[in-house]
């Protein structure tokens, strides 16, 4: 099956407002300023340990030490992310795509219609909102964060400009 | 997926690893694994496995990848690891540890230590004073970088193998690698 177009480098990241908690959103533009990891995965409880949410968790510290904040996002509904973020011991923001479904994914080109799921697609978008890097992998290989860490390392010497 | 998006070893193995195998066999399998993780305990005999069928051709080679999040006795174990072949006995501690994955609390590390004779004593010294952890967290940022996805990650001659590792996949892949390299 062929991988989604997802959005390019250099589009404007287009703002959404989903569900972190049932009774807490999250807007894109709450993080004007500072980078965003955005990163789409099929769906929680995902049956391998190590998995794409796990090993971000173990990461965190260093996508802060790159003043980055990551949010995860799928098409759970927000009581099913709050159950998985507490067993995983995520310790990060999960968004729930949940309601009209996938409709942030199919705006950022990262819909499955098939099977009605996201794929495991990654944003890296910069303080003003622009995608500066994406990347799509085919929904059985986990991507790890290799991508990530360099697109926020490209990030760097402009985020010292200011 | 392009070339250039296959992911590669960005350390490559070295004097610093742990490593089975003569050092100029054709083909090197390195695994990041977590002590912890009940996937990386299946892929155990399976490497041992795989060693067997392939012998002097192949060299393996261990790099730790403990996800401390997820499993609580892992990064300890992995230390643990790396105290024992500070004292010369890295893969008896490796191989104990995975036959005994359900067992990797303090108490049962520091008694695998005396069972296998090593200074009991130095070994829970470093363990509590985590006189390991730099070299555990240097494999997990490697692992990182080359694009580890989880555990366990393999990569045959550099390269991230992402097929799966039952034992005659994997021989073959070995085995493939292997003749191109001779090639």
């Amino acid at each position: 099956m062929p991988l989604n177009d997802v959005l390019p480098a250099g589009t404007k990241a287009p703002e959404f407002s989903l569900h972190t908690t049932p009774d807490q959103r999250v807007s894109l533009s709450d993080f004007r300023g500072r980078p965003v990891i955005l990163a789409f995965y099929p769906a929680d409880w995902s049956p391998v340990c190590g998995d794409q949410m796990a090993l971000y968790n173990e990461l965190l510290g260093e996508f802060h030490q790159l003043g980055a904040e990551l949010l995860g996002i799928s098409v759970d509904g927000s009581w099913c992310h709050v159950a998985f973020a507490h067993e995983r011991k995520l310790r990060f923001a999960l968004l729930s795509d949940f309601e009209p479904k996938g409709q942030v994914a199919r705006l950022y080109g990262a819909y499955r219609d098939d099977d009605g799921t996201s794929e495991r697609a990654l944003f890296v978008i910069d303080g003003d909102g622009m995608i500066r890097w994406s990347y799509c992998s085919p929904v059985g290989v986990n991507p790890g964060a290799d991508g990530i860490l360099r697109a926020l390392e490209a990030l760097k010497p402009e985020a010292a400009h200011g | 997926m392009a070339d250039d998006e296959v992911a590669r070893l960005t350390l490559p193995v070295g004097k610093r690893d742990h490593a089975q195998g003569p050092a100029d066999a054709p083909v090197t399998l390195v695994e990041y694994g977590d002590y912890e993780c009940p996937h990386c305990g299946r892929a155990y005999p399976i490497v041992k496995e795989v060693q067997r069928r392939l012998g002097s051709k192949l060299r393996f080679v261990f790099r730790n990848f403990p996800l401390g999040e997820s499993h609580p006795h892992a990064q300890h174990a992995a230390e643990a690891a790396e105290g024992a072949a500070a004292q010369g006995h890295f893969w008896e501690m490796h191989d104990t540890l995975y036959e005994h994955q359900q067992a990797l609390d303090d108490r049962h590390l520091v008694g695998y230590a005396a069972k296998l004779e090593l200074d009991a004593k130095t070994f829970e010294q470093e363990l509590h004073a985590h006189a390991h952890k730099a070299r555990v967290r240097e494999d997990f940022t490697s692992g990182v970088r080359s694009g580890v996805n989880g555990t366990p990650t393999f990569f045959i001659n550099g390269v991230r193998f992402d097929d799966s590792w039952d034992p005659d996949t994997l021989t073959d892949a070995l085995k493939a690698a292997a003749a191109s390299r001779k090639a």
